[in-house]
This record gives structure tokens, sequence and C-alpha cells, in this order.
């Protein structure tokens, strides 16, 4: 069958983008941002807290770190798990041990499983940030919009009611979306969001509901990424993330303030043999001066004014 | 509608064999024994394209906002990155070019102009492939390349990468026919060869694929501190035997992958060695393509394949 000619059409073959979510920016020709202090440098460390439900739907598309081993995959769905029971202890004490506040991206169902996780997050003074319900509730165009409200709405409910806090911040499960999940997640009261890996700054997102922030996250240097889709050691995260800072460290003195995306999982970061390399490189980076890490929804506050 | 479907076939038969010993002398311009071209795919993938029946734009359901915006990366941070380290080792560009990017970023095509980098054609954009295509509809996508590209940048398109590597059997021929002077979908070879087509005299560019930064960096699982070593490893081999006889060394690049902060100076630094070496030509896919012609090599290959040809093969 040949392709009809309408394949040869392209409606929004046009100046800028072929959406209008936002404008097109180049990041070295913007107005230089500046952060609170004079710092160079946003540091921004997401630790991802996820619950892989058993019984996880395959289709239309698993989110990374999905299980994978026939039903029932005990392997994987303890796994996972573990990073709730034990890694994230170990990601909380460390940063305690640093002194940092940062923020948790964390399924709404695990406010209802695991309070204790909650107030553990809350009381190291970390931010909350919702990350969708669970891993199997992926976002995706083929959800009708209330069943999609719905879950955003009742992920935003548990982990609200559960730390006290307001909540605005958003990570979708896998870093999904459909074609509107940005307006239901500011009719739900969200006010940024880290789902887009298009940018080392923050910027405005254009939606029928209202404006939404795109904060940065790095998608390279996330370490399950590293380590689950590239497969390189600990010591190659390590220096990727080095070489990382280091150039935005380099540019933030000729262009302004960068952000430095530091995406960790509780089940990854928070074993054993890798929390000693988590260590290193929020040693290396806070060494520099210049650096403010900070909750992304401070970030967030500080950015919002000046894009 | 016969002829546009792709038969099945064992070989391409795009080529004749001509084994490296033996073969007529390539010389570059100044006695250089390398020639190396950089190739940024200069890209833009689309946020709700259609589906080919063949191949499925993006994994996820459209819109697929991971990939989508990590490829759109590129257009607002990584280009700049990339080119900086290009302008500061003194390469210039062979864009590997959506060509509907003239539309959508005109400022990053005027960038690449001004620095009097070349513009070859990747299809419309990186979505569309031509799997299922009529001939017709691929002659038209091949017309739209070289007016988009003429009028955007004033320049006659010489050469063609097929959008995301999709070609029909045919697309030599047509490609060719269309005043096309080199394609860049074929890997057999260190250095251009003569490309069998209907009409005209047209060659394969060496541009290869494990030099290629989406195939080091996603296929092959590399870091980015070992892709500096690769490309340096690749350089000192083609450039000794760039002594023999003149070799071609080209590295295609994504900006929404190198230009990331972690992949950036690795890559620096590698072209940084090469252009401290003597003998480097460092050239554009247009230029290697005129000089391939004037130099007589392009015919010296023809009468070297044909006497293969006619001894033992």
């Amino acid at each position: 069958m040949p392709m009809p000619d309408s394949y040869l059409h392209y409606p929004v073959r046009r100046y800028g983008m072929d959406h209008d979510r936002y404008d097109w920016s180049d990041l070295f020709t913007r107005k230089p941002i500046q952060w609170p202090g004079g710092a160079r440098i946003a540091l921004s460390v997401v630790t991802h807290l996820q619950h892989f439900p058993l019984d996880m739907p395959a289709k239309p598309f698993k989110a990374p770190g999905a299980l994978s081993m026939p039903y029932p995959d005990f392997r994987y769905f303890t796994n996972r798990d573990y990073g709730n029971r034990i890694g994230v202890f170990r990601v909380l004490r460390l940063l305690a041990e640093k002194g940092l506040r940062t923020s948790f991206a964390i399924n709404g169902i695990i406010a209802s499983r695991y309070p204790a996780v909650i107030r553990a997050v809350v009381d190291g003074g970390h931010e909350v940030v919702a990350h969708g319900l669970d891993m199997g509730k992926v976002h995706h165009s083929g959800l009708e919009p209330e069943a999609e409200d719905a879950i955003i709405a009742e992920a935003l409910r548990l982990l609200r009611a559960a730390s006290g806090q307001k909540v605005e911040g958003w990570l979708s499960p896998g870093r999904a979306q459909g074609f509107n999940t940005p307006e239901l997640l500011v009719k739900n009261g969200v006010t940024w969001s880290l789902d887009w890996a298009n940018d080392d700054l923050p910027y405005e997102m254009r939606t029928k509901e209202g404006p939404l922030l795109a904060m940065p996250q790095a998608y390279e240097t996330d370490d399950q990424v590293v380590a689950n889709e590239y497969f390189h050691s600990e010591p190659d995260w390590v220096q990727q993330v080095k070489d990382r800072f280091d150039v935005l460290y380099r540019e933030s003195a000729d262009y302004g303030g960068r952000v430095m995306s530091l995406p960790l999982h509780s089940w990854v970061s928070g074993m054993p043999y890798r929390v000693e390399y988590l260590r290193e490189v929020l040693d290396y980076i806070l060494s520099h001066d210049g650096v403010w890490c900070a909750p992304v929804g401070e970030i967030a506050a500080a950015a919002r004014a000046q894009v | 509608m016969t002829e546009s479907v792709n038969e099945i076939r064992p070989d391409l038969g795009l080529y004749d064999y001509l084994p490296w010993p033996g073969r007529p002398k390539i010389t570059w311009p100044g006695g250089a024994k390398i020639a190396v071209w950089i190739a940024p795919n200069i890209e833009f993938y689309e946020y709700d394209p259609p589906n080919n029946p063949t191949r499925t734009p993006w994994a996820r359901p459209n819109p697929d906002v991971l990939q989508y915006s990590h490829r759109d990366y590129g257009n607002r941070a990584g280009w700049q990155r990339m080119m900086a380290a290009m302008d500061r080792a003194g390469f210039r560009g062979s864009v590997s070019l959506n060509v509907a990017l003239c539309d959508h970023h005109p400022e990053i095509i005027r960038a690449c102009a001004d620095r009097g980098w070349e513009f070859f054609s990747h299809g419309i954009y990186n979505t569309r492939y031509v799997y299922n295509m009529t001939i017709e509809q691929e002659r038209a996508i091949i017309r739209d390349a070289f007016d988009t590209v003429r009028q955007h940048t004033g320049q006659e398109l010489a050469g063609w990468l097929s959008p995301a590597l999709s070609n029909n059997l045919w697309t030599m021929d047509i490609l060719s026919e269309a005043g096309i002077q080199y394609t860049c979908d074929m890997f057999h070879d260190d250095q251009p060869m003569p490309v069998k087509v209907k009409t005209g005299r047209l060659i394969s560019m060496p541009y290869s694929l494990e030099m290629n930064d989406v195939i080091v960096y996603n296929s092959q699982k590399v870091t980015p501190r070992h892709y500096g070593e690769i490309i340096k490893r690749q350089f000192d081999q083609l450039y000794k035997e760039g002594d023999e006889s003149g070799t071609v060394m080209c590295i295609p690049l994504h900006p929404y992958l190198v230009g990331q902060p972690h992949r950036i100076e690795a890559f620096a630094e590698a072209i940084d060695y090469i252009a401290g070496h003597e003998g480097v030509w460092k050239a554009t896919g247009r230029e290697i393509a005129a000089h391939y012609h004037a130099s007589g090599a392009y015919d010296a290959m023809i009468a070297a394949m044909a006497a293969h040809d006619r001894g033992t093969r």
C-alpha cells in the first residue's frame, strides 16, 4: 500500500515549534537567570520513590524499571520495593549528613502504603513532589480525560494529606504525558513539572488552564538510566555527573545561573554498593563555591519571575 | 505502481567490489593524508507525526513527550555547545538537515550558514520515512529539499542522507537523477566510491555508523569519555593509512546527544586532537565530492573496478 498523499503534507511546518506548548528559545542567548545569593548553580536533587504493582499493565507501554518477568514477578516487585524499605533511608541519612534539603518524587500510592516514608521525607526538611499514582498508571493520550484527571487528583490528594505540604510539583511515571496532561495538572493545582527533557533551565509552558513551569530534569545522567539503560558502572556514572556539573558550572560564569539536576532512585542509588558513589558526587559538587541546593519548588519560585 | 515496490533480492547491486590493495591512489588537496568531515544531524522530530506502517515514529503513543523533548534539547541547548567545540577546533560542519528545520528554526540555519557550513538533506522531518512511498512521492520530497535549502541558504544541495536512514531500492537512482552528488547511506568503504545509478555520477561518501554518536552512545552504550577515545583511535588509523592513499573520516553527530553537558568536553577534546595534526584536510562533503571528481579519482575507480571485474574477483 503506498502512503496517502497526506503523508507529504505538513500542516504545522512553520516558524517555531510544531505545537503551542512553548516558544522556541536558545539557552545561550536568553536573559541570564540569577539565583538567590548570587549562586551559580541551583542543585536540584530529586529522589524517586516508586511502587511497581504486581499486576501493572504492559499496554500501551511500561514505565522504565517496570516488572519484566513472567507473572508473578517476585524478582522486580521486591527489588523495587527495597527502595522504599531500605534504600530511601540510606539516601535520607546521607542528605542529612550533608545538611541538604531536596525533593522526593513519590508515587501517590506510597502515601497510603507506607506513610512512614512520607513522614521521614517531611521530617528531613524535604519537599514532596507528586510522581503520579503508581508506576503502572502511565499517562498517555489513550486515557479518557476523566480517568486521567482522577489519577492525578488521587495522587495529589494522598500526598498532600500525608505530607501536609501543598505539593505543587509533578513528575509523571516514565515522564510520559498525553495531549491533555499539562491542562489536567494545572487544573489540579500543579504549578511546575519535571517531565520535559529539552532544557537546562526552567521555562514557561502554556496550558489552557494557565501557565506551567517546566523544570529541568537530567535524562541521561539519571542514576536509573545510566545503570539500567546504558549499563555503565557506578564510577562511570560519577564521572558523567561530574562532567555535567563542570560544564554547567563553567557556563554559569558567562551565561547566568544554571540548574544542575541530579535524579536519583531509592532502589538504585540507595543500594549498599552505590550510596558511597552518591556521596562522592555530592562532595564534589558541594566543594564548589556558589552552589545553592534547594527543593525544586524553591528553585522554581526563584526562576518564575525571571522566565 | 509495480515499479514502486521493493523487489526482494540478495544484493543491493549499487556498487562493485574493489579491495583496498592495489587501488588507484587518492590524493587530497595540499597533499593531505586524510579528509575529515563532521556531519551534525540537525533534526526536527514531530510532536504528532502520522504513522508509517513500516516504522512507527515514537515508541510511545503520540505525544511521546520524553523522546520528543529529548530531541528538542538539541535545538534549544545542544547545538550551541557542539558549534562552539567545532569553532574552537576549526571545523566547519556539513549539516545533515531535516529541511523543515529551515522553517522552524531559521536562527540555527543562519548560524550555520554564517560559518560557511554546508547543508545536505536528511529528508523533511526525521519522523517521515520513505518507506511505502511511491517513486513520485519520493521525488516530491527530493524537490522539496532542494527548494527549501535553496530558498533559505542559497545553496544547491549536493548530498543526501535519507531520513532516519530509510531507503528504497530505487532511491539512489532518483537522487542522482535530481542532481545529488553524494549519498551518506552506505558504510562499505573508507573512501568515496562510485554508485551504480541509471544517470549521473553519484558517489557514496564515507559517513560511518561506528563514529555516529547516536549509535555509539545509545546502541553500543559507550560512555562519553570513551567516545572521545574511539574518535581518536579511528583517526590515528586512517591517518596512518592515508600515507598509502587518501582516506576519509566522518564524525556524524546529533546535538541533542553530543551537546549534552556531560558529553561535550570529551568530544571537543577529540576533535582538538585531530586538528592538531599536519596533513588533515578539514573538508565538507561537497568539497570532498568535488575534489574526487576533479582529481580523476572517480574515473580511476571506475576503471579499476572494471579491470578487477575482468580479472579474478
